[in-house]
């Protein structure tokens, strides 16, 4: 139990998918106005990634893996070059059917998520965890919190940018520096601020 | 898009629609692969490949793909040319795709790729595609290189791995700025090309979202 707490915390703090590693920094700057919007987007993410990092992680280890195939007959077969287009194709997948059951059972949440659910497929944060979980070798329970908190840091600091953005736009900005320079700089501090978590070992 | 001249296609997207600058696409590598400048080089030369050659694929086909499942065809072409792109670091340069780890996959969402087979391909030829490509690949070099270059210079006193600054480290005198090589550098060096660039082309200062009105003596009191 103890394993899985410090595998969330150091998920969410030390290494935040958009501080530490820079990950769905595309959508993260460009749907940071405001704060419903990156709140809608966040939930959205942290679902996508608990349901995505587990599912991948079960087909990486019964299906693609080397030697993986072993239950089938087939102990030399290595097919962990079909990672990519194995763990792309599922996220586009889960993500059009949370579309399709959410649009049935929980209309409402559907209309709050709006145009983010689509979106999230080409999210690198997405991608990025699953191929994390397949560097470090995760297991199958490892995996599952591993995405929860992975969502987690990733929605904490687009709704804290979001935050400070709106703020930020009654601030006076030297011209060339308004927009996507002034967020630049914004991110680098947050990213410097995160930085602090780093020396925490758990 | 019609009767722009290839020169254009090639070389817009170096400064004047830069993709990392004004489109807000492919941010998440340009930040994370510039700690060194061999390193960056091999990744815009796989940025470059895959949009390139992604682009000109999905051109040719553009015509057959039904439009409900085109973001499907879109991500297959662009995966199944990341893998090739994988596997042949992984053969020829395994140092260095070590080093990239998992942001060589993390070229298949990078949205340059997407974005560009997304906006041009799918309406162009397959010829202008795969200069567009090229260029926004390009495009998306030259930041990262200017960005490698001051992380590598700075952060390490080196330049391809070759020492240019003696660090006091090892005998010298220049005194390594550490946080160059830590990931915030890459947000403030960028956010700083952006203003350098903008100041240039202020054609691409963005609209305030909020104007002060006039001051007036009655309302401040």
């Amino acid at each position: 139990m103890e394993h899985y707490i410090s595998l969330i915390l150091k998920a969410v703090f030390v290494e935040n998918m958009a501080l530490a590693f820079f990950l769905g920094m595309c959508t993260f700057l460009a749907i940071s106005k405001k704060i419903e919007a990156a709140t809608g987007l966040g939930i959205a993410v942290v679902v996508v990634l608990t349901v995505t990092v587990p599912v991948n992680n079960l087909l990486y280890n019964t299906i693609l893996r080397e030697g993986a195939l072993e239950w089938a007959g087939l102990p030399n077969v290595d097919l962990s070059f079909l990672g990519l287009l194995t763990y792309i194709g599922v996220i586009a997948a889960i993500v059009q059917i949370m579309e399709m059951i959410l649009d049935k059972y929980i209309p409402a949440l559907y209309a709050a998520l709006g145009v983010f659910l689509p979106l999230i497929t080409v999210n690198c944060a997405i991608l990025g965890a699953s191929l994390f979980m397949v560097e470090r070798d995760y297991t199958f329970g490892e995996s599952l919190v591993y995405g929860f908190g992975a969502g987690l840091g990733w929605a904490l600091a687009i709704i804290a940018l979001a935050g400070i953005r709106e703020k930020l736009k009654y601030s006076d900005v030297p011209e060339g520096l308004r927009g996507l320079g002034i967020t630049f700089i914004t991110v680098g501090l947050m990213s410097l601020g995160f930085m602090s978590f780093s020396g925490i070992s758990l | 898009m019609a009767g722009v001249s290839a020169k254009e296609v090639l070389f817009e997207p170096i400064f004047s629609n830069n993709p990392i600058a004004l489109q807000i696409l492919g941010i998440c590598s340009a930040l994370a692969v510039t700690t060194s400048m061999n390193v960056t080089i091999v990744m815009c030369l796989a940025v470059i490949a895959v949009t390139a050659f992604s682009n000109l694929a999905v051109s040719l086909v553009r015509t057959q793909i039904p439009g409900s499942i085109r973001i499907i065809v879109q991500m297959t072409i662009i995966a199944s040319l990341v893998i090739v792109v994988d596997q042949v670091l992984k053969a020829y340069a395994y140092e260095i795709s070590k080093q990239l780890s998992v942001f060589v996959g993390l070229i298949i969402t990078n949205c340059i790729v997407m974005g560009r087979a997304e906006g041009f391909a799918m309406n162009n030829t397959p010829g202008m595609s795969f200069l567009d490509g090229v260029g926004n690949g390009l495009g998306y070099s030259v930041m990262l290189l200017f960005v490698a270059f001051f992380r590598e210079l700075f952060g390490a006193g080196s330049l391809f791995g070759v020492t240019l600054l003696p660090s006091v480290n090892e005998g010298g005198w220049y005194v390594t700025n550490g946080l160059l090589l830590l990931p915030p550098s890459a947000f403030f060096i960028i956010g700083l090309a952006i203003w350098g660039l903008r100041t240039w082309k202020p054609e691409q200062v963005e609209e305030k979202d909020y104007k002060l009105s006039a001051h007036k003596v009655k309302e401040a009191f």
